[in-house]
């Protein structure tokens, strides 16, 4: 079957969601794919969420804006769009929409989804900002990711009436439409991961009726040799370097293993990227271009 | 550098391992864990969330909360024998599961049970609240340790972002369930009475119109229903953080190499000295070793090319290099974490080649990490 998403319609998007488990590489695809985006002279922000204080490595996309989203930011944003200037000072120094907000859960994923939203419009919300045409965003490892794509139908169904059930059905709308909205996965060829990863399509086909736009498997070593040669090899451990190397087939050839059940298990419908393994972590240069290859 | 991780943990009876996820934390914990049945402690090992070979392996398949007796039989037939008294035993947390029955054991009576495990909001924060899976990890941990079933309580922490989340998961839970927003709530004259007593303050009218009315009915009831746990949460959460905090609790950090496993690794030992939590050491999983031979590919190419032939002998020395290059990146990253982690004492366990999800993994990773077998 031929995989159902080019890279190029993968640009096309409004909302790009980059998401996987922790250490795969994510934010390094996701600055890469924002990158790819302004090649192709779009207007790109990048916008990571749950930063972490304690992370020293960031990466960034060249041409492309980033942001990191504050969800107490986006609250006060909101409340000033959605009510008169003084009702929504009133608001914010009474700091009970702020408890609420702390003792709600759920709400850190609303806010932050509203604020993807309203980075992706065309008339941005925010007074003087101007408008994208692609955010990716450099999303929460796969269960939290999930959540945030969910919270805004949640918190529509649980408030049915009122601004919020308003705002969140028309996030919401956004979210679920495959033609504004793609969702990438990151992973490795490793077994959890990769149980990650087909779990998290099942519960994005489940909950949003959305399927994964690429996945893009990161650090794959070399296969080098064939079964006939492993067989030579097999017949020649008492040289240091055969040792070595049928240590290195042995590790690549569980990554094949893993690769194959990574492919099984999304049946042909998604098209899939693999990078090879670098020591130093994954290149967003050779990444741009291997997608770019993969776009035919 | 130490030889087996013996001097971290013997006499200790309970033993955290902390660090990120996809660093084989879980198969690390289930190994200390079958290293000391096998040497006649009756040991328990918690897991989370372990992959499907090893769970296999462990025979975790099985419903409850509770922890299943592995078969020795199994052991044994992968050379592992237990030594009198050895009993290895493993389960995998549930969270919501274990903060459903922190509830049973903690509300005052069947009603105010009821209402708090019906209410859409609990069932939201149990599921997924950040820090209630890690609370119910240490929740549980505690658990067995009052039930003096066991000898040694192996933990194997949730692969958590932030390993922060986990030392501090009593306190910030507590701090969520009573601190001033629940406060605020709760009280008589607070925001769910005035909102649901339809009160006339402008504040909250203008509440009630940004946010819709049938959330903070159930916001308020959850709140009012949970206000009969609160005390005992507090006493829970204080033993829990006695226990995390006791002599014979030890804490010891699993990373890999990798980058982002590193710096979490640097990052918890951090947190630890700042918390006053013993580091028994740091085990440094899938290190590729030095390769042995000749530095220059073309030289372990000639060496090989009679025997191998040209081209099979060039495609092994670029494994060979392959190799080389990483056992250079994992010299820098030990380097560094020994610089980094306060003097801990580290453990260096090989990239061992194959499946080490099975019991017969489990028992080779157990050469690596015990000195004396």
């Amino acid at each position: 079957m031929a995989p159902a998403a080019p890279p190029a319609a993968l640009l096309d998007h409004r909302l790009l969601f980059v998401t996987g488990k922790g250490g795969v590489g994510k934010s390094t695809i996701a600055a890469a794919l924002g990158g790819l985006a302004v090649a192709r002279g779009r207007r790109v922000v990048v916008a990571e969420v749950h930063r972490r204080a304690d992370v020293e490595h960031v990466v960034t996309a060249a041409g492309a804006d980033h942001i990191s989203i504050d969800p107490q930011d986006a609250m006060e944003e909101y409340l000033a769009d959605q009510l008169p200037g003084p009702l929504a000072e009133l608001l914010k120094s009474s700091r009970a929409f702020g408890y609420l907000a702390a003792a709600t859960p759920g709400l850190r994923e609303l806010l932050t989804a509203g604020k993807l939203w309203e980075l992706a419009q065309d008339e941005r919300r925010t007074p003087g900002a101007r408008p994208y045409d692609l955010v990716v965003v450099d999303a929460p490892a796969t269960g939290h990711g999930l959540a945030l794509l969910q919270a805004p139908r949640t918190f529509a169904d649980a408030a049915k009436v009122g601004p919020i059930a308003r705002q969140g059905g028309i996030i919401d709308a956004q979210l679920r439409d495959p033609a504004q909205t793609a969702v990438v996965a990151v992973t490795t060829a490793e077994e959890m991961p990769v149980n990650e990863t087909l779990a998290l399509r099942e519960g994005l086909r489940a909950a949003m009726g959305l399927d994964l736009s690429l996945v893009v498997v990161n650090g794959v070593r070399p296969d080098r040799f064939t079964a006939a040669e492993a067989k030579l090899l097999a017949e020649a451990t008492d040289e240091p370097a055969v040792a070595v190397a049928l240590d290195q087939h042995a590790l690549a050839r569980e990554q094949r293993s893993q690769l194959g059940r990574l492919r099984r298990g999304l049946d042909g419908a998604v098209a899939t990227v693999t990078l090879p393994f670098v020591p130093q972590g994954p290149d967003p240069a050779a990444f741009g271009a291997r997608l770019a290859r993969a776009a035919g | 550098m130490s030889m087996g991780v013996e001097p971290w943990i013997d006499g200790r009876r309970v033993i955290v391992c902390a660090g990120a996820g996809g660093v084989g934390k879980t198969t690390v914990s289930a190994t200390l864990a079958l290293g000391l049945a096998a040497r006649g402690a009756r040991v328990a090992v918690v897991t989370i969330d372990p992959a499907r070979r090893l769970a296999d392996a462990l025979g975790l398949d099985e419903l409850g909360n509770e922890p299943h007796l592995v078969d020795p039989d199994r052991l044994a037939a992968h050379g592992v024998a237990l030594a009198p008294g050895g009993e290895l035993w493993a389960m995998t947390l549930d969270p919501k599961h274990t903060f459903d029955e922190l509830v049973e054991q903690l509300a005052p009576d069947a009603t105010n049970r009821d209402e708090i495990l019906a209410n859409r909001i609990y069932q939201q924060l149990s599921g997924a609240v950040a820090g209630s899976q890690e609370f119910t990890a240490v929740a549980k941990l505690y658990e067995l340790h009052a039930s003096g079933r066991f000898d040694v309580l192996v933990l194997d922490t949730p692969p958590t972002r932030n390993a922060l989340d986990f030392l501090d998961a009593p306190d910030r839970l507590l701090g969520f369930l009573e601190g001033s927003a629940l406060r605020t709530l709760l009280a008589p004259t607070g925001l769910a009475a005035r909102i649901l007593g339809r009160g006339t303050g402008v504040v909250f009218a203008v509440l009630q119109r940004v946010t819709g009315v049938d959330l903070l009915t159930d916001l308020s009831v959850f709140f009012r229903s949970l206000g009969g746990l609160l005390d005992g949460f507090r006493a829970r959460a204080a033993a829990v953080k006695a226990l995390l905090g006791d002599p014979a609790t030890t804490f010891l950090i699993v990373t890999s190499p990798a980058r982002e496993p590193s710096e979490e690794a640097v990052f918890f030992a951090g947190r630890l000295r700042d918390a006053g939590m013993p580091l028994g050491g740091v085990i440094v999983n899938r290190v590729t070793p030095e390769p042995a031979g000749p530095a220059d590919p073309d030289a372990v190419a000639a060496g090989l090319e009679d025997r191998l032939g040209a081209a099979l002998a060039r495609k092994v020395a670029a494994a060979h290099a392959d190799a080389r290059a990483l056992a250079a990146r994992d010299r820098d990253a030990v380097a560094r974490l020994a610089r980094e982690t306060g003097g801990a004492p580290l453990l260096l366990v090989p990239q061992l080649g194959g499946d080490v999800h099975d019991v017969g993994g489990l028992a080779r990773l157990r050469e690596r990490l015990f000195a004396a077998g």
